[in-house]
Protein backbone atom coordinates (compact mmCIF):
# COMPACT_ATOMS: atom_id res chain seq x y z
CA UNK A 1 0.00 0.00 0.00
CA UNK A 2 2.74 2.61 0.70
CA UNK A 3 4.97 1.59 -1.81
CA UNK A 4 3.87 4.72 -3.70
CA UNK A 5 5.91 6.59 -1.26
CA UNK A 6 9.16 4.70 -2.30
CA UNK A 7 8.51 6.26 -5.90
CA UNK A 8 10.05 9.01 -7.70
CA UNK A 9 8.74 12.48 -8.07
CA UNK A 10 8.90 15.32 -10.45
CA UNK A 11 11.69 16.82 -8.99
CA UNK A 12 14.18 13.56 -8.09
CA UNK A 13 13.53 13.05 -5.01
CA UNK A 14 11.18 9.96 -3.43
CA UNK A 15 7.35 10.78 -1.74
CA UNK A 16 8.86 10.17 1.10
CA UNK A 17 11.06 12.60 1.21
CA UNK A 18 7.92 15.24 0.98
CA UNK A 19 6.77 13.78 4.26
CA UNK A 20 9.64 13.91 5.83
CA UNK A 21 10.19 17.65 5.01
CA UNK A 22 6.12 18.02 5.93
CA UNK A 23 7.07 16.32 9.52
CA UNK A 24 10.04 18.51 9.79
CA UNK A 25 7.94 21.54 9.73
CA UNK A 26 5.28 20.39 11.77
CA UNK A 27 7.54 19.26 14.13
CA UNK A 28 9.69 22.89 14.16
CA UNK A 29 5.84 24.89 14.51
CA UNK A 30 4.73 22.63 17.25
CA UNK A 31 8.05 22.34 19.37
CA UNK A 32 9.31 26.18 19.29
CA UNK A 33 5.39 27.50 19.19
CA UNK A 34 5.16 25.28 22.46
CA UNK A 35 7.79 27.62 24.39
CA UNK A 36 6.68 30.66 22.86
CA UNK A 37 2.79 29.69 24.31
CA UNK A 38 4.49 28.29 27.35
CA UNK A 39 6.47 31.42 28.66
CA UNK A 40 3.74 34.07 27.51
CA UNK A 41 0.65 31.42 28.98
CA UNK A 42 2.56 31.52 32.01
CA UNK A 43 3.30 35.01 32.34
CA UNK A 44 -0.59 35.71 31.20
CA UNK A 45 -1.44 33.01 33.60
CA UNK A 46 0.07 35.07 36.27
CA UNK A 47 -1.07 37.92 35.89
CA UNK A 48 -4.51 36.65 35.91
CA UNK A 49 -4.10 36.18 39.35
CA UNK A 50 -1.78 39.41 40.40
CA UNK A 51 -3.92 41.99 42.89
CA UNK A 52 -3.19 44.93 40.46
CA UNK A 53 -6.56 45.31 38.48
CA UNK A 54 -4.73 46.66 35.54
CA UNK A 55 -2.92 43.50 35.06
CA UNK A 56 -5.67 41.81 35.65
CA UNK A 57 -7.67 43.14 33.06
CA UNK A 58 -5.37 43.13 30.20
CA UNK A 59 -4.48 39.33 31.40
CA UNK A 60 -8.27 38.49 31.16
CA UNK A 61 -8.03 41.15 27.86
CA UNK A 62 -5.35 39.17 25.70
CA UNK A 63 -7.11 35.22 26.97
CA UNK A 64 -10.75 36.56 25.66
CA UNK A 65 -8.96 37.53 22.48
CA UNK A 66 -6.50 35.04 21.82
CA UNK A 67 -8.82 32.24 22.70
CA UNK A 68 -12.29 33.50 20.70
CA UNK A 69 -11.10 33.91 17.58
CA UNK A 70 -10.88 30.55 15.29
CA UNK A 71 -7.03 29.79 14.69
CA UNK A 72 -7.19 30.19 11.09
CA UNK A 73 -8.72 33.40 11.26
CA UNK A 74 -6.21 34.04 13.50
CA UNK A 75 -3.52 32.60 11.31
CA UNK A 76 -4.91 35.19 8.39
CA UNK A 77 -4.36 38.03 10.82
CA UNK A 78 -0.97 37.16 11.38
CA UNK A 79 -0.17 36.24 7.36
CA UNK A 80 -2.68 38.73 5.60
CA UNK A 81 -3.67 41.50 7.86
CA UNK A 82 -0.59 42.44 10.07
CA UNK A 83 1.81 43.42 7.28
CA UNK A 84 -0.50 45.75 5.88
CA UNK A 85 -1.30 47.45 9.08
CA UNK A 86 2.38 48.13 10.20
CA UNK A 87 4.41 51.05 9.00
CA UNK A 88 5.07 50.31 4.72
CA UNK A 89 8.53 49.65 4.69
CA UNK A 90 8.27 47.14 7.41
CA UNK A 91 5.11 45.43 5.98
CA UNK A 92 7.58 45.07 2.54
CA UNK A 93 10.13 43.81 4.50
CA UNK A 94 8.15 41.75 6.16
CA UNK A 95 6.34 40.46 2.75
CA UNK A 96 9.75 39.63 1.14
CA UNK A 97 11.10 36.93 3.78
CA UNK A 98 11.62 34.23 0.71
CA UNK A 99 9.74 30.94 1.58
CA UNK A 100 9.36 29.01 3.55
CA UNK A 101 10.04 31.27 5.91
CA UNK A 102 7.39 34.12 5.17
CA UNK A 103 4.52 31.58 6.28
CA UNK A 104 6.83 29.73 8.86
CA UNK A 105 6.73 32.57 11.39
CA UNK A 106 3.04 33.76 11.01
CA UNK A 107 2.69 30.11 11.33
CA UNK A 108 4.82 30.30 14.94
CA UNK A 109 3.66 33.14 16.48
CA UNK A 110 -0.03 32.55 15.51
CA UNK A 111 -0.10 28.92 17.51
CA UNK A 112 2.23 30.38 19.99
CA UNK A 113 0.45 32.98 21.11
CA UNK A 114 -3.08 31.34 20.49
CA UNK A 115 -2.00 28.08 22.83
CA UNK A 116 -0.53 30.87 25.29
CA UNK A 117 -4.30 32.08 26.20
CA UNK A 118 -5.40 28.23 26.58
CA UNK A 119 -2.45 27.86 29.26
CA UNK A 120 -3.20 30.85 30.55
CA UNK A 121 -6.25 29.85 31.83
CA UNK A 122 -4.66 26.19 33.05
CA UNK A 123 -1.78 28.20 34.96
CA UNK A 124 -4.90 30.60 36.45
CA UNK A 125 -6.63 27.47 37.38
CA UNK A 126 -3.46 25.54 39.01
CA UNK A 127 -2.56 28.75 41.20
CA UNK A 128 -6.05 29.26 42.02
CA UNK A 129 -6.22 26.01 43.70
CA UNK A 130 -3.63 26.31 45.79
CA UNK A 131 -4.32 26.04 49.25
CA UNK A 132 -4.68 30.32 50.78
CA UNK A 133 -2.39 29.27 53.29
CA UNK A 134 0.57 29.06 51.26
CA UNK A 135 -0.27 33.11 49.91
CA UNK A 136 -0.51 33.74 53.36
CA UNK A 137 2.38 31.95 55.09
CA UNK A 138 4.39 33.67 51.97
CA UNK A 139 3.11 37.13 53.41
CA UNK A 140 3.95 36.44 56.96
CA UNK A 141 7.35 35.20 56.18
CA UNK A 142 7.95 38.74 54.59
CA UNK A 143 7.96 37.96 51.14
CA UNK A 144 7.50 39.69 48.00
CA UNK A 145 5.14 39.16 45.52
CA UNK A 146 7.92 38.73 42.99
CA UNK A 147 9.75 35.53 45.25
CA UNK A 148 6.23 34.50 46.51
CA UNK A 149 5.34 33.87 42.86
CA UNK A 150 8.51 32.55 41.79
CA UNK A 151 9.74 30.39 44.65
CA UNK A 152 6.26 29.06 46.20
CA UNK A 153 3.37 29.65 44.14
CA UNK A 154 4.60 28.57 40.62
CA UNK A 155 6.19 25.53 41.70
CA UNK A 156 3.43 24.24 43.15
CA UNK A 157 0.81 25.16 40.36
CA UNK A 158 2.86 24.33 37.57
CA UNK A 159 3.56 20.73 38.81
CA UNK A 160 -0.51 20.63 39.44
CA UNK A 161 -1.14 21.27 35.76
CA UNK A 162 0.74 19.18 34.42
CA UNK A 163 -1.92 16.80 33.23
CA UNK A 164 -3.78 19.02 31.53
CA UNK A 165 -1.10 20.28 29.98
CA UNK A 166 -1.32 17.62 28.17
CA UNK A 167 -4.16 18.54 26.20
CA UNK A 168 -2.35 21.58 25.26
CA UNK A 169 0.82 19.63 23.43
CA UNK A 170 -1.66 17.48 21.42
CA UNK A 171 -3.86 20.54 20.82
CA UNK A 172 -0.55 22.93 19.41
CA UNK A 173 0.51 20.37 17.06
CA UNK A 174 -2.52 19.30 15.82
CA UNK A 175 -3.01 22.91 15.23
CA UNK A 176 0.05 22.86 13.34
CA UNK A 177 -1.84 21.43 10.47
CA UNK A 178 -3.75 24.86 9.98
CA UNK A 179 -0.78 26.69 9.03
CA UNK A 180 -1.44 24.85 5.24
CA UNK A 181 -3.88 27.21 4.60
CA UNK A 182 -1.12 30.16 4.69
CA UNK A 183 1.05 27.97 2.07
CA UNK A 184 3.19 26.40 4.77
CA UNK A 185 3.92 22.67 3.40
CA UNK A 186 3.47 20.68 6.38
CA UNK A 187 2.64 17.28 6.85
CA UNK A 188 -0.96 17.53 5.99
CA UNK A 189 -0.15 19.70 3.11
CA UNK A 190 2.47 16.99 1.85
CA UNK A 191 -0.17 14.42 2.09
CA UNK A 192 -2.58 16.44 0.16
CA UNK A 193 0.17 17.13 -2.62
CA UNK A 194 1.22 13.45 -2.96
CA UNK A 195 -2.48 12.28 -3.23
CA UNK A 196 -2.41 15.04 -6.33
CA UNK A 197 0.45 14.08 -7.98
CA UNK A 198 0.21 9.98 -7.65
CA UNK A 199 -4.20 9.58 -6.80
CA UNK A 200 -2.42 7.19 -3.90
CA UNK A 201 -4.91 9.00 -1.71
CA UNK A 202 -5.16 5.55 0.74
CA UNK A 203 -1.03 5.59 1.45
CA UNK A 204 -0.85 9.41 1.24
CA UNK A 205 -3.53 10.15 3.86
CA UNK A 206 -2.52 7.09 5.57
CA UNK A 207 1.14 7.87 5.99
CA UNK A 208 0.32 11.23 7.18
CA UNK A 209 -2.84 9.65 10.05
CA UNK A 210 0.07 6.91 11.26
CA UNK A 211 2.56 9.46 11.72
CA UNK A 212 0.35 12.10 13.68
CA UNK A 213 -0.72 8.92 15.82
CA UNK A 214 2.67 8.49 16.53
CA UNK A 215 3.16 12.12 17.63
CA UNK A 216 0.20 11.67 19.71
CA UNK A 217 1.62 8.76 21.21
CA UNK A 218 4.94 10.24 22.05
CA UNK A 219 3.37 13.76 23.13
CA UNK A 220 1.14 11.82 25.64
CA UNK A 221 3.80 9.24 27.01
CA UNK A 222 6.07 12.06 27.28
CA UNK A 223 3.50 14.49 29.12
CA UNK A 224 2.93 11.23 31.42
CA UNK A 225 6.36 11.06 32.43
CA UNK A 226 6.85 14.62 33.28
CA UNK A 227 3.53 14.26 35.31
CA UNK A 228 5.21 11.30 37.35
CA UNK A 229 8.59 13.17 37.56
CA UNK A 230 7.46 16.10 38.86
CA UNK A 231 4.04 15.22 40.59
CA UNK A 232 3.49 16.55 44.18
CA UNK A 233 3.78 13.79 46.72
CA UNK A 234 -0.06 13.15 47.85
CA UNK A 235 -1.68 15.18 45.03
CA UNK A 236 -4.50 13.59 42.76
CA UNK A 237 -2.92 11.25 40.44
CA UNK A 238 -2.93 12.12 36.90
CA UNK A 239 -4.65 10.98 34.41
CA UNK A 240 -2.25 7.63 33.09
CA UNK A 241 -5.43 5.32 34.77
CA UNK A 242 -7.83 5.73 32.29
CA UNK A 243 -5.94 6.75 29.49
CA UNK A 244 -7.24 10.08 28.27
CA UNK A 245 -6.02 13.31 28.18
CA UNK A 246 -9.88 14.59 29.60
CA UNK A 247 -9.48 15.72 33.15
CA UNK A 248 -12.05 13.97 35.00
CA UNK A 249 -11.19 15.91 37.81
CA UNK A 250 -12.47 19.05 36.27
CA UNK A 251 -15.96 17.23 35.79
CA UNK A 252 -16.59 16.25 39.38
CA UNK A 253 -14.42 19.39 41.41
CA UNK A 254 -13.39 22.20 39.03
CA UNK A 255 -10.27 23.07 39.95
CA UNK A 256 -10.63 27.09 40.15
CA UNK A 257 -13.73 26.77 41.97
CA UNK A 258 -12.79 23.41 44.04
CA UNK A 259 -10.86 25.78 47.03
CA UNK A 260 -13.73 27.76 47.76
CA UNK A 261 -14.36 24.58 50.42
CA UNK A 262 -10.86 25.33 52.04
CA UNK A 263 -10.93 29.39 52.04
CA UNK B 1 -0.29 50.80 3.85
CA UNK B 2 -3.38 51.61 2.06
CA UNK B 3 -6.12 53.37 4.38
CA UNK B 4 -8.97 51.21 5.71
CA UNK B 5 -12.37 51.47 4.20
CA UNK B 6 -14.98 49.37 6.35
CA UNK B 7 -17.89 50.34 4.50
CA UNK B 8 -16.96 47.22 2.05
CA UNK B 9 -17.95 45.06 4.58
CA UNK B 10 -21.18 46.70 5.04
CA UNK B 11 -22.05 46.45 1.63
CA UNK B 12 -21.22 42.73 1.77
CA UNK B 13 -22.40 42.00 4.99
CA UNK B 14 -26.01 40.15 3.22
CA UNK B 15 -23.31 37.52 2.10
CA UNK B 16 -21.13 37.48 5.00
CA UNK B 17 -24.89 37.07 7.00
CA UNK B 18 -25.48 34.20 4.93
CA UNK B 19 -22.19 32.65 5.41
CA UNK B 20 -22.45 33.20 8.55
CA UNK B 21 -26.05 31.02 8.99
CA UNK B 22 -23.99 28.31 7.16
CA UNK B 23 -21.26 28.46 10.09
CA UNK B 24 -24.20 28.25 12.61
CA UNK B 25 -26.31 25.63 10.96
CA UNK B 26 -23.33 23.32 10.84
CA UNK B 27 -22.39 23.98 14.41
CA UNK B 28 -26.23 22.90 15.38
CA UNK B 29 -26.14 19.71 13.22
CA UNK B 30 -23.02 18.54 14.45
CA UNK B 31 -23.78 19.11 17.47
CA UNK B 32 -27.16 17.10 17.52
CA UNK B 33 -24.98 14.30 15.49
CA UNK B 34 -22.23 15.00 17.68
CA UNK B 35 -24.49 14.82 21.00
CA UNK B 36 -26.38 11.60 19.64
CA UNK B 37 -23.57 9.14 18.59
CA UNK B 38 -21.26 10.65 21.48
CA UNK B 39 -23.93 9.64 23.98
CA UNK B 40 -24.21 5.81 21.91
CA UNK B 41 -20.22 5.59 22.06
CA UNK B 42 -19.85 6.77 25.76
CA UNK B 43 -22.52 3.81 26.87
CA UNK B 44 -21.25 1.29 24.87
CA UNK B 45 -17.87 2.17 26.69
CA UNK B 46 -19.35 2.49 29.91
CA UNK B 47 -21.10 -1.32 29.33
CA UNK B 48 -18.12 -2.67 27.93
CA UNK B 49 -19.85 -4.13 25.15
CA UNK B 50 -16.99 -6.39 24.26
CA UNK B 51 -15.99 -6.03 20.27
CA UNK B 52 -17.71 -3.09 20.22
CA UNK B 53 -16.59 -0.77 22.76
CA UNK B 54 -12.69 -2.02 21.43
CA UNK B 55 -13.87 -0.27 18.11
CA UNK B 56 -15.29 2.85 19.87
CA UNK B 57 -12.26 3.15 21.88
CA UNK B 58 -9.93 2.97 18.51
CA UNK B 59 -12.21 5.63 16.84
CA UNK B 60 -12.39 7.95 19.68
CA UNK B 61 -8.52 8.33 20.21
CA UNK B 62 -8.06 8.41 16.47
CA UNK B 63 -10.21 11.24 15.65
CA UNK B 64 -9.07 12.88 19.25
CA UNK B 65 -4.83 12.40 17.68
CA UNK B 66 -5.11 13.50 14.12
CA UNK B 67 -5.52 16.97 13.26
CA UNK B 68 -9.28 17.99 11.99
CA UNK B 69 -8.21 19.16 8.78
CA UNK B 70 -6.53 15.85 7.62
CA UNK B 71 -10.24 14.21 9.00
CA UNK B 72 -11.68 16.62 6.14
CA UNK B 73 -9.71 15.58 3.74
CA UNK B 74 -9.96 12.12 4.40
CA UNK B 75 -13.68 12.06 4.68
CA UNK B 76 -14.10 14.74 1.25
CA UNK B 77 -12.58 11.41 -0.12
CA UNK B 78 -13.64 8.50 1.62
CA UNK B 79 -17.41 9.41 1.86
CA UNK B 80 -17.94 9.56 -1.84
CA UNK B 81 -16.61 5.90 -1.96
CA UNK B 82 -18.48 4.62 1.17
CA UNK B 83 -21.73 6.08 -0.39
CA UNK B 84 -20.68 4.09 -3.66
CA UNK B 85 -20.41 1.04 -1.60
CA UNK B 86 -23.53 0.94 -0.20
CA UNK B 87 -25.54 2.35 -3.01
CA UNK B 88 -24.72 -0.72 -4.68
CA UNK B 89 -23.33 -0.28 -7.98
CA UNK B 90 -19.88 0.27 -6.31
CA UNK B 91 -19.37 3.48 -8.52
CA UNK B 92 -18.51 6.32 -5.49
CA UNK B 93 -21.34 9.19 -5.23
CA UNK B 94 -20.14 13.03 -5.92
CA UNK B 95 -21.70 14.57 -2.66
CA UNK B 96 -20.30 18.08 -3.00
CA UNK B 97 -18.28 19.10 -0.18
CA UNK B 98 -21.05 20.44 1.64
CA UNK B 99 -22.36 17.35 2.73
CA UNK B 100 -19.34 16.51 3.41
CA UNK B 101 -18.25 19.31 6.03
CA UNK B 102 -21.39 18.14 7.43
CA UNK B 103 -21.13 14.38 7.59
CA UNK B 104 -17.37 14.86 9.01
CA UNK B 105 -18.27 17.61 11.61
CA UNK B 106 -21.17 14.91 13.34
CA UNK B 107 -18.58 12.26 13.14
CA UNK B 108 -15.38 13.94 14.46
CA UNK B 109 -17.41 16.06 17.14
CA UNK B 110 -19.27 12.61 18.20
CA UNK B 111 -15.64 11.65 19.19
CA UNK B 112 -15.17 14.53 21.45
CA UNK B 113 -19.03 14.62 23.21
CA UNK B 114 -18.60 10.72 24.28
CA UNK B 115 -15.24 11.40 25.96
CA UNK B 116 -17.14 14.22 28.04
CA UNK B 117 -20.49 12.04 28.70
CA UNK B 118 -17.69 8.79 29.49
CA UNK B 119 -16.33 10.97 31.99
CA UNK B 120 -19.64 11.86 33.48
CA UNK B 121 -21.04 9.16 34.05
CA UNK B 122 -17.97 7.31 35.88
CA UNK B 123 -18.63 10.59 38.46
CA UNK B 124 -22.69 9.43 38.62
CA UNK B 125 -22.96 8.05 42.52
CA UNK B 126 -22.77 4.37 42.87
CA UNK B 127 -25.36 4.34 44.75
CA UNK B 128 -27.44 6.41 41.83
CA UNK B 129 -27.51 2.93 40.63
CA UNK B 130 -28.07 0.80 42.97
CA UNK B 131 -31.42 2.83 44.03
CA UNK B 132 -32.50 1.97 40.49
CA UNK B 133 -31.86 -1.41 40.61
CA UNK B 134 -33.66 -1.49 44.56
CA UNK B 135 -36.48 0.83 42.62
CA UNK B 136 -36.28 -2.46 40.09
CA UNK B 137 -35.55 -0.42 37.08
CA UNK B 138 -35.40 -1.35 33.89
CA UNK B 139 -31.65 -0.76 32.42
CA UNK B 140 -33.04 1.64 30.02
CA UNK B 141 -35.21 3.57 32.38
CA UNK B 142 -32.38 3.68 34.64
CA UNK B 143 -30.29 5.89 31.87
CA UNK B 144 -33.18 7.55 30.35
CA UNK B 145 -34.56 9.02 33.40
CA UNK B 146 -31.93 8.52 36.23
CA UNK B 147 -28.32 8.65 34.87
CA UNK B 148 -28.18 10.63 31.86
CA UNK B 149 -29.99 13.55 32.80
CA UNK B 150 -27.41 14.08 35.49
CA UNK B 151 -24.95 13.56 33.42
CA UNK B 152 -25.96 15.95 30.77
CA UNK B 153 -26.39 18.28 33.59
CA UNK B 154 -22.89 17.81 35.56
CA UNK B 155 -21.09 18.01 31.93
CA UNK B 156 -23.29 20.64 30.32
CA UNK B 157 -20.48 23.25 30.61
CA UNK B 158 -17.89 21.54 29.45
CA UNK B 159 -20.34 20.36 26.50
CA UNK B 160 -21.07 23.59 25.53
CA UNK B 161 -17.69 24.92 25.82
CA UNK B 162 -16.62 21.95 23.41
CA UNK B 163 -19.55 23.01 21.50
CA UNK B 164 -17.87 26.98 21.08
CA UNK B 165 -14.69 25.14 19.93
CA UNK B 166 -17.01 23.44 17.50
CA UNK B 167 -18.15 26.58 16.20
CA UNK B 168 -15.03 28.08 15.95
CA UNK B 169 -13.82 24.77 14.16
CA UNK B 170 -15.87 25.08 11.66
CA UNK B 171 -13.94 27.76 10.09
CA UNK B 172 -11.85 25.09 8.71
CA UNK B 173 -14.10 24.03 6.29
CA UNK B 174 -12.16 26.80 4.56
CA UNK B 175 -10.09 24.28 3.42
CA UNK B 176 -13.27 22.66 1.29
CA UNK B 177 -13.68 25.75 0.02
CA UNK B 178 -17.26 25.89 1.50
CA UNK B 179 -19.05 29.63 1.89
CA UNK B 180 -19.12 29.82 5.67
CA UNK B 181 -18.13 32.68 7.12
CA UNK B 182 -14.86 32.96 6.82
CA UNK B 183 -14.94 31.74 3.35
CA UNK B 184 -17.62 34.25 2.49
CA UNK B 185 -15.43 36.78 3.81
CA UNK B 186 -11.92 35.36 2.03
CA UNK B 187 -13.76 35.31 -1.46
CA UNK B 188 -15.05 39.05 -1.34
CA UNK B 189 -11.64 39.79 0.15
CA UNK B 190 -9.62 38.71 -2.84
CA UNK B 191 -12.66 40.05 -5.68
CA UNK B 192 -12.35 43.36 -3.52
CA UNK B 193 -8.75 43.31 -3.10
CA UNK B 194 -10.16 44.24 0.40
CA UNK B 195 -8.24 41.54 3.03
CA UNK B 196 -7.77 43.61 5.80
CA UNK B 197 -10.76 45.17 6.18
CA UNK B 198 -12.66 41.66 5.60
CA UNK B 199 -10.53 39.92 7.87
CA UNK B 200 -10.69 42.03 10.69
CA UNK B 201 -14.30 42.09 10.80
CA UNK B 202 -14.67 38.46 10.69
CA UNK B 203 -12.47 37.83 13.66
CA UNK B 204 -14.83 40.84 15.67
CA UNK B 205 -17.87 38.65 14.48
CA UNK B 206 -16.30 35.18 16.08
CA UNK B 207 -14.92 37.17 18.76
CA UNK B 208 -18.67 38.62 19.96
CA UNK B 209 -20.25 35.38 19.59
CA UNK B 210 -17.53 33.15 21.03
CA UNK B 211 -17.38 35.52 23.91
CA UNK B 212 -20.88 36.22 24.34
CA UNK B 213 -21.49 32.51 24.32
CA UNK B 214 -18.95 31.96 26.88
CA UNK B 215 -20.81 34.56 28.73
CA UNK B 216 -23.91 32.49 28.53
CA UNK B 217 -22.07 29.34 29.58
CA UNK B 218 -20.31 30.98 32.75
CA UNK B 219 -23.78 32.11 33.75
CA UNK B 220 -25.25 28.51 33.33
CA UNK B 221 -23.03 27.25 34.94
CA UNK B 222 -23.53 29.41 38.16
CA UNK B 223 -27.66 28.27 37.59
CA UNK B 224 -28.03 24.89 36.65
CA UNK B 225 -25.65 23.09 39.22
CA UNK B 226 -27.02 20.65 40.97
CA UNK B 227 -28.02 21.47 44.35
CA UNK B 228 -25.93 20.22 47.03
CA UNK B 229 -22.98 18.60 44.53
CA UNK B 230 -19.43 19.77 44.63
CA UNK B 231 -18.79 22.97 42.87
Amino acid sequence: MFTVLLEKTVDGQRYIDWLVSGLGWTLALAFFGWWIAFAVGVVVGIGRTVQNPFFRALARLYVEIFRNIPVLVQMFLWYFVLPELLPTTMGDWIKQIPPPWGTFFPALWCLGLYTAARIAEQVRAGIEALPRGQDEAAAALGLSGYVTYRHIILPQALRLIVPSLTSEVMGIYKNTSVALTIGLMELTAQARQISDATFQTFAAFGAATLIYLALALIAYQAMMLIDKAVRIPGAAPGREADGSDFDAVKLENPVPKGMEIVK
Amino acid sequence: MNSLDFSIVLQAWPYLWSGLLFSLSLTAAAFLVGMFLGTLFALVQHFELRVLSQLVRSYVALMRSIPLILVLFWFFFLVPIVLGHLSGNGRPVPVGATYTAFITFGLFEAAYYSEIIRVGLRAVNKGQFEACQALALSTFDTYRHVILPQVFRVASPIILSQTIILFQDTSLVYVLSLTDLLGAASKLAQLHGRLVEMYLAVAVVYLIISCAASQFVASLRKKYAIAGARR
